[in-house]
């Protein structure tokens, strides 16, 4: 899923400026499971915009926001809702706002910040293992990413400031190449990474990137 | 003599660094390397260590060797994508520097810039991937040169480096990329470093042991807690807390473990991190 956190709400109410009457929108696919942005939290933030002498035109979340007919039609359904705003804020990723940008002529503005691509771990705890880099390797690196979970993203080892198998950047993290080292040598596969891994092709993660069905 | 020269006549190398300043004022690294000159067989130039920004290495590598000083240009894969790791090194060819130490660099979130964008396009292996091809005569995209590079290459190993194993991987996979020498991080149980030279002398590349310039206990016990890969034993400890002159009684230290690695490995590199003066000092004491 894609994780999400919300603006402060100063930050919100810095950039909605003089508009006075705002249409909420939230998802209620990744931004709800994070508690972020769904219907509760649509109508948790209608609330505090009321409080600071804001209206709210109208407030609702639809399953993927990312898709661009649910988006039309929730548009074309609450037309008025929409027509009688200044401004729309989103509750969910940047692909939600931009796709509500692109349906809608009015300024759109996000209420989060898109953070990552995460596993869902624990209930309330999410972790990035995949940054969608376009070369999948972990057929090789024991299942685990080192473009990712390195911090440096680094293809052929630890660098020299791993730490009784922590990151030197701190916060506890894991060293990824420990964590390959590990997996592998315990599978009898240490050959995987025996070979020096040629440097990545970041091409293959040009942006923006846009792939249809004979891309496949 | 050149540092490449040296590294194969088989005597007992001697490296020492220095840092370049923080600001345009470079007299006192270039005292520093002054002091140096004619002790030690190359002097290597740290790359914004710890990621903290100061004058580029390249520079500070070519205002050295202006001096007569072979300098080893520390480039680190940090700061530059291959585009700009090559055009350095082409750069630093055409100056006549023809030593370099590729590192893979202090992620920057540990630094003075820690917002700046990381780049890390190729790691330190890579990096002496394309030093080698460099050398052949063509990029990395395999583009013949207009003239080829001549470096003398060279990394970093952790004998220390908890786990090891992992470690010892890379060191393979840097000698395979083409690693002539190696300079490790401080190691100060020359027990611990004996295991890794009886592991490393399969491999033909020369080992130059790391000395980092104990200053005090309160430094030794400040490594063991925040460096990873050097652990200073107690009886190093001890030996500085009860010196009347701990400053004195490092160099001693200092000495002792050029003298004990003579029988180890194939040199020395010495990191006193500002206290260079105290170098030819350290290698007085030695008998060197």
């Amino acid at each position: 899923m894609i994780v999400t956190k919300q603006k402060s709400l100063e930050e919100i109410l810095n950039f909605l400026g003089d508009d006075e009457a705002i249409f909420l929108i939230g998802c209620r696919l990744c931004a709800a499971m994070y508690d972020t942005g769904g219907l509760p939290q649509v109508k948790e933030m209608g609330e505090k915009l009321k409080a600071r002498g804001k209206t709210v035109s109208g407030f609702s979340a639809i399953a993927a926001l990312c898709h661009g007919k649910n988006v039309e039609k929730e548009f074309s359904e609450r037309a008025r809702e929409v027509d009688a705003a200044q401004s729309i804020l989103v509750l969910a990723c940047g692909e939600g706002v931009q796709m509500v940008n692109k349906i809608s002529a009015k300024p759109v503005y996000p209420a989060l910040d898109t953070l990552f691509l995460g596993s869902v771990i624990e209930d309330r705890r999410f972790e990035e293992h995949c940054s969608l880099c376009g070369e999948c390797i972990l057929n090789l690196t024991g299942g685990i990413c080192p473009v990712t979970r390195c911090a440096k993203g680094i293809l052929n080892g630890p660098c020299g400031g791993v730490n009784e198998g922590k990151c030197e950047v701190g916060n506890g993290r894991e060293c990824a190449w420990v964590l390959i080292h590990d997996r592998l040598k315990s599978q009898g596969k240490l050959d995987n990474i025996r070979d020096i891994f040629d440097p990545k092709d970041f091409s293959r993660a040009l942006h923006p990137h846009s792939i249809e069905e004979g891309d496949k | 003599m050149k540092f490449r020269d040296i590294l194969n006549s088989g005597e007992f190398v001697i490296t020492a660094e220095v840092g370049p300043p923080k600001g345009t004022d470079v007299h006192e690294m270039l005292h520093a390397a002054d002091l140096l000159k004619e002790r030690v067989s190359a002097v290597n130039v740290t790359d914004n260590q710890s990621s903290v920004m100061r004058l580029s290495s390249l520079a500070a590598c070519y205002l050295l060797k202006e001096r007569d000083i072979d300098p080893i240009f520390q480039l680190t894969c940090r700061d530059r994508n291959r585009l700009a790791l090559q055009s350095d090194l082409l750069g630093a060819a055409a100056l006549g520097i023809e030593n370099v130490l590729a590192l893979t660099g202090d992620h920057p979130v540990v630094g003075d810039h820690p917002s700046s964008k990381a780049v890390f396009d190729l790691d330190s292996v890579q990096l002496l991937q394309i030093i080698h091809s460099l050398n052949e005569g063509r990029d990395m995209s395999g583009n013949e040169l207009d003239g080829p590079t001549n470096f003398c290459p060279g990394a970093t190993v952790t004998p220390g480096a908890i786990p090891l194993e992992p470690q010892l991987l890379k060191f393979e996979k840097k000698v395979k990329a083409g690693a002539i020498f190696f300079q490790t991080q401080a190691v100060y149980e020359l027990e611990k470093f004996r295991e890794f030279m009886d592991y490393a002398r399969q491999f033909r590349v020369k080992i130059l042991a790391g000395i980092l310039l104990l200053k005090s206990a309160g430094m030794a016990r400040y490594l063991n807690k925040k460096v990873p890969g050097i652990f200073v034993p107690k009886n190093l400890i001890d030996e500085l807390e009860k010196a009347s002159d701990p400053s004195q009684k490092g160099i001693e230290i200092a000495a002792r473990q050029i003298q004990e690695l003579q029988e180890i490995c194939d040199g020395a590199h010495i990191m006193a991190i500002g206290a260079e003066e105290k170098v030819p000092k350290i290698l007085d004491t030695a008998g060197l």
